[in-house]
């Protein structure tokens, strides 16, 4: 490869790397986000168990 | 059922994201098929040329974030509609995203046409790295104010001094230049440098670069939302 | 009360605050006269006159700094801003008040900064007089109100400096090229930058300290 498709290959690169990255750390905070879901799903279920025998 | 009052309740209206997505991935694969299949290759710079397909829609679209963001900002400190701060945030978070890949993008194309990573004498380099470091300032005073109306008022505040910063500092740093830019000037007052399958080349990969922003915007908003969801059943439940 | 005597009597609080603590100017004065003397070390020898006046202008952004982030602080320790933000005058009054302190004590450390930098360094021209006492107040309006952002977050002094560097760069570039430039599109600049931001800065101060 010469130089300038190299650097050329590199800028593209960059820009897509960049954007994978991204949506990396957004899909990471997805699973923290389900994990809570289920915590509060947990929450919730004990509440149900704990305070209302007629209406679960 | 009980109806919830508090905004970030109210459930998501038409979900666009989808057809951002769509319609985003079907911009970037006509803008990459155009950048290297189409567009000429320019007789003074050669392959490195098509660097600037890139390079300058990724600028443009930062500021468009940015712009976004102090719109934003405006209409928080002005009609107090309840979720402009968020919306601002995400879209200032998305601007500095862009403007790190102007200057990844930016210095690789320097070196190849310059022989040097970054020359203090090009304007708009040197513009780029102030308003970097600018909205860089805009995230630490937020991560340090615990959230609430003052953090908004004040990140607000901040987001509109940014766009009043851009055009002093555009004067500034043209005073400052002693000698004449480096940086090509594409867009001149006669109508854009550069032959018709280049502009359209050029246009599809805006097109692209704006419609990324939005789909990303979206789909960041998405997600603090859904966090401000959860966070308020939690304190429902406990 | 009108604006006037309200900005005045607040000024008068500041003034009189600094007078009885003296912890303000004297720290200002002499982080000057350090930063000067650190910089005569700093350039080497048979450096020309226009790099000495560069780091002039550090010197003066630094030594700002210096103040602005003790600006806020008592009125902090003491809960003041709360108690000022609560009564009826214009909250901008507030933000005037404190930037026009500020603007003193700057104004009085400039006074023996410049001629120590004339006999530490080189003699300083009529411009550069004029861009100092420009680049003041841009530096006061726009210091002031980052300031008082910097003083509601957890990371306080830390802080200050991020805020206000990117947006003190238009201020250097104006004070640099009117010192070492003949003509006066920089000293122009200094007057729209201020104008802009002092504007900007009094309009957006009663957002930043709202009452929680």
């Amino acid at each position: 490869m010469t130089p300038s498709e190299k650097y050329t290959a590199a800028a593209y690169l960059v820009v897509f790397v960049g954007v994978l990255a991204y949506v990396l750390i957004i899909a990471s905070k997805l699973q923290r986000l389900q994990r809570d879901v289920a915590s509060l799903v947990e929450i919730a279920r004990a509440h149900d168990e704990a305070g209302g025998n007629g209406s679960g | 059922m009980t109806t919830y009052d508090s905004p970030v309740m109210r459930p998501t209206k038409d979900n666009r994201l989808p057809m951002l997505a769509a319609l985003t991935t079907v911009l970037f694969a006509a803008a990459m098929a155009l950048i290297f299949f189409y567009a000429p290759t320019d007789q003074d710079q050669g392959l490195s040329q098509r660097i600037f397909y890139f390079h300058v829609p990724l600028a443009l679209t930062a500021y468009v974030a940015f712009g976004w963001g102090a719109w934003k900002a405006l209409l928080h400190l002005w009609k107090r509609p309840e979720e402009a701060d968020l919306e601002s945030y995400v879209a200032i978070h998305q601007g500095v995203i862009f403007g790190s890949l102007v200057l990844l993008t930016g210095t690789l194309w320097a070196k190849i046409s310059w022989g040097v990573w970054w020359v203090w004498t090009d304007d708009e380099l040197v513009l780029f790295l102030v308003l970097f470091l600018f909205y860089c300032a805009y995230f630490m005073l937020r991560y340090s104010v615990d959230a609430g109306p003052s953090r908004a008022n004040m990140s607000a505040v901040y987001a509109l001094f940014g766009v009043v910063l851009i055009p002093i500092s555009i004067l500034a740093i043209r005073l400052s230049r002693t000698i004449a830019t480096q940086h090509p000037e594409v867009f001149k007052a006669a109508g854009p440098q550069m032959s018709n399958a280049q502009f359209f080349t050029f246009c599809v990969a805006w097109a692209a670069m704006v419609s990324l922003f939005a789909t990303l915007y979206n789909l960041e908003l998405a997600g603090k939302r859904l966090d401000a969801h959860l966070r308020e059943l939690r304190e429902i439940l406990t | 009360m009108s604006y006037a005597s309200a900005v005045a009597a607040l000024l008068r609080k500041d003034l009189l605050l600094e007078l009885r603590a003296k912890e303000t100017l004297p720290a200002m004065l002499i982080f000057v006269i350090s930063a000067l003397t650190v910089f005569h070390f700093a350039l080497p020898d048979g450096s020309n006159h226009t790099a000495a006046l560069g780091l002039l202008w550090i010197a003066i952004v630094f030594t700002a700094l210096l103040g602005l982030t003790r600006a806020f602080v008592p009125e902090r320790e003491q809960g003041t801003l709360e108690a000022l933000v609560l009564t009826p005058c214009d909250r901008s009054a507030i933000w005037a008040a404190k930037a026009l302190s500020v603007l003193a004590f700057l104004i009085l450390a400039e006074v023996v900064a410049l001629p120590a930098f004339a006999a530490f360094f080189s003699g300083v021209n009529g411009r550069t007089v004029a861009a100092v006492a420009l680049a003041d107040i841009g530096i006061a309006a726009v210091g002031t109100l980052t300031g008082a952002m910097a003083v509601a977050g957890r990371a306080r002094e830390l802080i200050l400096p991020l805020l206000f560097l990117p947006l003190s760069i238009p201020i250097v570039v104006g004070g640099i090229g009117a010192s070492v430039q003949p003509g006066g599109k920089y000293l122009l600049l200094l007057v729209l930058y201020d104008a802009v931001f002092t504007l900007l800065a009094w309009g957006a101060f009663e957002y930043v300290v709202v009452e929680t």
